[in-house]
């Protein structure tokens, strides 16, 4: 158990959470972050599929790492990644078919996401299957996290609602307040992602470039 | 004088480091300079000094833009007396456009002075002084009828996203100004733009009446929905629905004046401005569209909305428009082209001049470039011919 959760394995799972998270420190999948974020539910499920995903990729090519040619890695990569990619598209429109109609092509685009190839080149590649499995799972949760935390934001003061519930209460509208429609367009959650690098650089000192 | 000065003198070492009042040094130190120009010089390196500084260029152009509040503050009144009905002296109207409109220049001052007041104490520097226009400029373009604490967050939201981050006074890539307003269109349409907001609704200190929904559309409204307004003098003397400080062309040509004649704003940007709208509204005119906007004659695009505003004080803030002299006139001129082309192909939004100027905003740096490269291989060409 103790090899199970060796130090280095425990920096796999935790990092990608925290310091050296894969969207506000490497700056990779904004695209998906900016375009499911309007409501918390698509973004929590967009969150869990990546995640899904990134473990299971990592897990499939780090088992076949040593076998597969340096010449058609990529080609090899992007197969494992769409076949699971397929795998939860359907899972999601078999199980949670009005989410999967909000997240519309953004299921299937996750083949493009960048933390994925990342992840299966920078650490699959090279590490055993535990450890890249840990991988694929710190950074898919590194990553749900900012979505959940952007998708908070934008439907709070967006629709005044979380999860589809109202929040805001009616005093409020009674008393002149108005829901920022703004939060609902592409450009907040980049403002929104935007302070969230910030204040994640703001803490950590070495983060910030010389 | 000599006794505000003495008075600031005797104070001034509470502020100083160690000082008990040191947590207000930054707003000691704005206040000093905002009323005495600072006798301190450069220490290092060749330094030309301009009898005037940012801080009285600022107050110029506040100056500049006096008339069209004092008129936008007479016009909140009229417009809310004529959809009341009532009969009012003129100090009447104006009495009730002023307290309608001052809680607007109040909250927007407080709001975007205390974020730079915060910012330049945390960051141990001077206050910067550009806030002094931006929050006058900001009450003027927005409708009488938005809401003070909408105002608020906007106001908010453009210090620091697009003042602030970017470094400052000077640093901004965007119009401080627009940005408000931009934030606002489209974070609340709903007080923003249609036919609601124009009028002030409610009486203040026993003027006026309060009215349940008055609906009274800008004439760009009208065109962009109903019908084609008819050319009138209103439009020029500035008795129209519209946001506070830009119905009036008059008050306007008067604070172009001041500027020009002080050299502060650039006649280059804000004639080109008008030639670019004046030529795309009457291409329009003659080869457009059949629609209501599109058949709108030229010199009545130019008149109405916030073009004369845009172009007199948001097309040439200094900052942002384009550096180079050439540079002047293909920024100003674009500008007037995709104000017109905004406001004809895209009913949604009849008003362009906000995202044409904002859009060009981006390109002068662009535009500041190819000029001076054009300079450059001109030049080069003369060397190499004379050799």
């Amino acid at each position: 158990m103790s090899q199970l959760l060796s130090k280095k394995n425990k920096e796999a799972l935790f990092t990608p959470i925290g310091k050296n998270n894969p969207v506000t420190v490497q700056v990779l999948g904004i695209c998906s972050a900016l375009a499911v974020t309007s409501k918390l539910e698509p973004a929590i499920v967009m969150g869990l599929s990546v995640t899904v995903i990134t473990a299971f990729s990592n897990l499939v090519i780090s088992f076949i790492r040593k076998t597969i040619p340096n010449r058609i890695r990529i080609i090899v990569q992007l197969v494992v990644v769409a076949a699971l990619v397929t795998v939860v598209s359907e899972v999601l429109k078999a199980f949670a078919y009005d989410v999967s109609v909000q997240l519309s092509v953004y299921v299937g685009l996750i083949i493009t996401n960048c933390i994925l190839m990342g992840r299966l080149e920078a650490y699959a590649m090279s590490n055993g299957p535990w450890s890249s499995f840990l991988d694929g799972i710190g950074n898919g949760l590194g990553y749900a996290k900012i979505l959940i935390i952007v998708a908070f934001f934008r439907e709070l003061l967006g629709s005044g609602t979380l999860l589809g519930f109202k929040v805001i209460p009616d005093a409020f509208y009674a008393a002149g307040y108005a829901n920022n429609g703004l939060m609902l367009m592409p450009p907040m959650a980049l403002i929104i992602l935007a302070c969230l690098i910030w204040y994640q650089r703001a803490r950590n000192k070495d983060l910030q470039e010389k | 004088m000599k006794a505000l000065r003495n008075y600031l003198d005797k104070i001034k070492p509470n502020f100083e480091e160690g000082g008990k009042l040191h947590a207000f040094r930054s707003v000691f130190e704005g206040f000093e300079s905002f009323l005495f120009v600072p006798n301190t010089t450069a220490k290092s390196g060749t330094h030309i000094h301009d009898a005037i500084d940012s801080k009285r260029i600022m107050i110029i152009v506040v100056i500049a833009l006096l008339p069209a509040l004092l008129f936008g503050m007479y016009n909140v009144g009229y417009q809310h007396y004529l959809a009341a009905g009532l009969d009012g002296t003129f100090w009447q109207l104006f009495g009730y456009g002023f307290l309608a409109v001052l809680p607007k220049i109040l909250v927007s001052y407080i709001v975007g002075l205390g974020i730079e007041f915060i910012v330049a104490q945390w960051k141990k520097e001077e206050i910067q002084e550009g806030f002094l226009v931006s929050g006058i400029l900001i009450p003027m373009i927005v409708p009488v009828e938005c809401p003070l604490w909408m105002l608020a967050i906007a106001t908010a939201f453009s210090v620091i996203f697009a003042k602030e981050v970017f470094g400052g006074t000077g640093m901004n890539v965007f119009n401080v100004a627009l940005i408000t307003r931009a934030f606002l269109f489209f974070a609340y349409p709903a007080s923003m733009s249609g036919d609601a907001v124009w009028v002030a609704k409610d009486s203040i200190f026993g003027l006026g009446k309060s009215l349940d929904a008055v609906t009274v559309a800008t004439p760009l409204g009208q065109a962009a929905t109903t019908h084609l307004p008819e050319f009138n003098w209103d439009m020029v003397t500035g008795l129209i629905p519209g946001s506070i400080g830009e119905t009036s062309v008059i008050a306007i040509a008067i604070g172009a004046a001041i500027l020009l004649l002080t050299g502060v704003a650039s006649w280059k940007t804000m004639l080109s401005v008008f030639v670019g709208g004046g030529l795309t509204a009457w291409l329009f005119n003659v080869a457009g569209p059949d629609t209501n906007i599109a058949n709108m004659p030229w010199y009545e695009h130019l008149v109405l909305g916030g073009f004369c505003f845009g172009a007199v004080f948001m097309a040439t803030d200094p900052v942002t428009s384009a550096r180079t002299e050439t540079g002047k006139y293909i920024y100003g001129f674009l500008i007037g082209v995709i104000a017109i082309i905004i406001r004809v192909l895209n009913p949604g939004y009849p008003e362009g001049m906000m995202l044409a100027i904002l859009f060009m905003n981006v390109f002068a740096p662009l535009i500041d470039y190819y000029v001076v490269q054009s300079n450059i291989k001109k030049r080069m060409k003369r060397l190499t011919v004379n050799k």
